[in-house]
């Protein structure tokens, strides 16, 4: 057994929340030069080379790439041999956010109550934390930075068996479709198949954090992520939705198990700052 | 495409020569305003009482800026997305607002709203918001600061750069881009 004192937990969520939002990915800018390389629309390549300049800029004038800064969104896999001691582990990552949020001076984002109220909590948070129990004694944190309008953009399915793999790809296009311009294309297409009604939402979710430069590790799967993506890249819709063949950097699919009577199907949208860093304790 | 410098406040006559695709920056003073500062202008609106920015060839940004770190006047400032602001749009066009920035398409009600007010929907590029910063060289709240990041702010711009995505004859960005690229 390890003890870790969840005041060691603090400075870490705050280093990955700012992190996250002025650093993005390699992957990220690799695929974006890979698709302005094979873009055919003018607007198009002016609009990627943008994005570019901005995530230079943003390193540079230390500032977050995006104003939406997003809800902070923990991973945690936690291993069964660590015990947590010193206070409340879930109070420990969000005072990590509140910090994080602030220092960085990133935007609060997240109101209190979703309908009547809608007064912001001044602070960002409460962050939206998952936990895993995982083997070893260690403690891996992962900070996603999601932002509302590609958000906004995502949508549970429940499919039946009939409807195929072909249905479900119809679906997932469709879906990329009908959000045109509005979730920041180019966007990244996080899937989630199987499980039930909200383990597919998670699933998709969690596929989001798979590096834009690694295939799925599934052969059918990865040739289903190249079918999809294709079909996306073929829709006009383009960077920002101004037309162009560079709609998603890729398709990222997570599959569970599932009822005999199901086959939920779940598409979470992201922007093209696919914001996320990790570290471990 | 042409490009095009455009000062503020904007006159019809600088409006109706844009097309869509085309390149416009903005100099003079905008407006900042999203979901809950639109909910109270509309409300304004409806009592018949005075908006806290003179609407008459005004621009409204649809943002939520992030904080201004030291020495800077604003934090990243990119746009949101504005099919949102579609409820409360034509109210604003109808008292003399003459163009709207933003991302993502517009309603029916909008493109018919602007056509009929002679006004321009603007893109600016979601995710450059270091970028678009750059451009904004004051920044004060007006109105509604319980709001936070949602208050109204005054914005000096100097060459905000923006592509026409909505024009005043009812030409659309969003559907001719993809029509072309569609295959």
């Amino acid at each position: 057994m390890r003890d870790i004192d969840v005041s060691k937990i603090v400075p870490v969520v705050r280093q990955l929340c700012i992190d996250a939002n002025y650093y993005i990915g390699e992957d990220v800018l690799d695929k974006l030069r890979e698709y302005r390389a094979k873009e055919e629309s003018p607007t198009a390549i002016e609009v990627i080379d943008l994005c570019l300049k901005n995530y230079e800029l943003a390193v540079t004038e230390k500032m977050p790439s995006c104003q939406d800064t997003g809800i902070a969104i923990v991973f945690v896999e936690l291993g069964q041999d660590v015990h947590l001691t010193g206070g409340d582990f879930y109070e420990a990552i969000n005072e990590g956010v509140r910090q994080g949020y602030k220092d960085g001076y990133l935007r609060m984002s997240m109101v209190d109550d979703p309908i009547i109220v809608r007064k912001n909590t001044g602070d960002n948070t409460p962050a939206i934390i998952y936990t895993d129990i995982v083997p070893g004694d260690k403690l891996k944190l992962t900070v996603a930075a999601k932002g509302g309008g590609s958000e906004n953009m995502s949508e549970v399915k429940m499919m039946k068996a009939a409807d195929g793999i072909e249905g479900v790809i119809d679906f997932i296009v469709d879906r990329v479709k009908r959000s045109g311009g509005n979730p920041c294309p180019p966007i990244v297409v996080g899937v989630g198949l199987g499980g039930n009604f909200e383990q597919s939402a998670l699933l998709a979710k969690k596929s989001l954090l798979r590096p834009l430069d690694v295939p799925n590790p599934e052969e059918k799967w990865a040739k289903v992520e190249a079918e999809i993506l294709e079909r996306v890249n073929k829709l006009g819709i383009g960077p920002q939705g101004l037309g162009g063949r560079t709609t998603a950097l890729a398709v990222n699919i997570l599959h569970k198990p599932c009822h005999i009577a199901s086959m939920p199907v779940a598409v979470n949208i992201q922007c093209h700052a696919d914001r996320h860093k990790s570290a471990v304790i | 495409m042409a490009t095009y410098n455009l000062t503020t406040p904007l006159k019809t006559e600088d409006l109706e020569k844009l097309r869509i695709g085309d390149s416009v920056y903005i100099t003079g003073t905008i407006y900042t305003g999203r979901d809950a500062a639109h909910k109270r202008l509309e409300k304004l609106l409806e009592e018949g009482k005075e908006l806290p920015f003179p609407p008459q060839g005004a621009v409204m940004y649809y943002v939520g800026p992030a904080p201004a770190p030291p020495g800077k006047p604003i934090g990243s400032a990119g746009p949101t997305t504005s099919y949102r602001m579609d409820p409360y749009a034509p109210a604003l066009l109808d008292v003399g607002l003459k163009a709207m920035i933003g991302k993502g398409p517009r309603g029916q009600n909008v493109v018919d709203s602007m056509i009929k007010n002679k006004a321009v929907y603007l893109a600016a590029i979601g995710g450059a918001a270091v970028v678009v910063a750059a451009s904004i060289k004051e920044a004060k709240v007006i109105a509604y600061d319980d709001l936070g990041t949602e208050a109204i702010r005054e914005l000096r711009v100097e060459n905000f750069p923006c592509v026409v995505a909505n024009d005043t004859s009812g030409g659309d960005v969003y559907k001719a881009g993809v029509k072309e690229y569609a295959r």
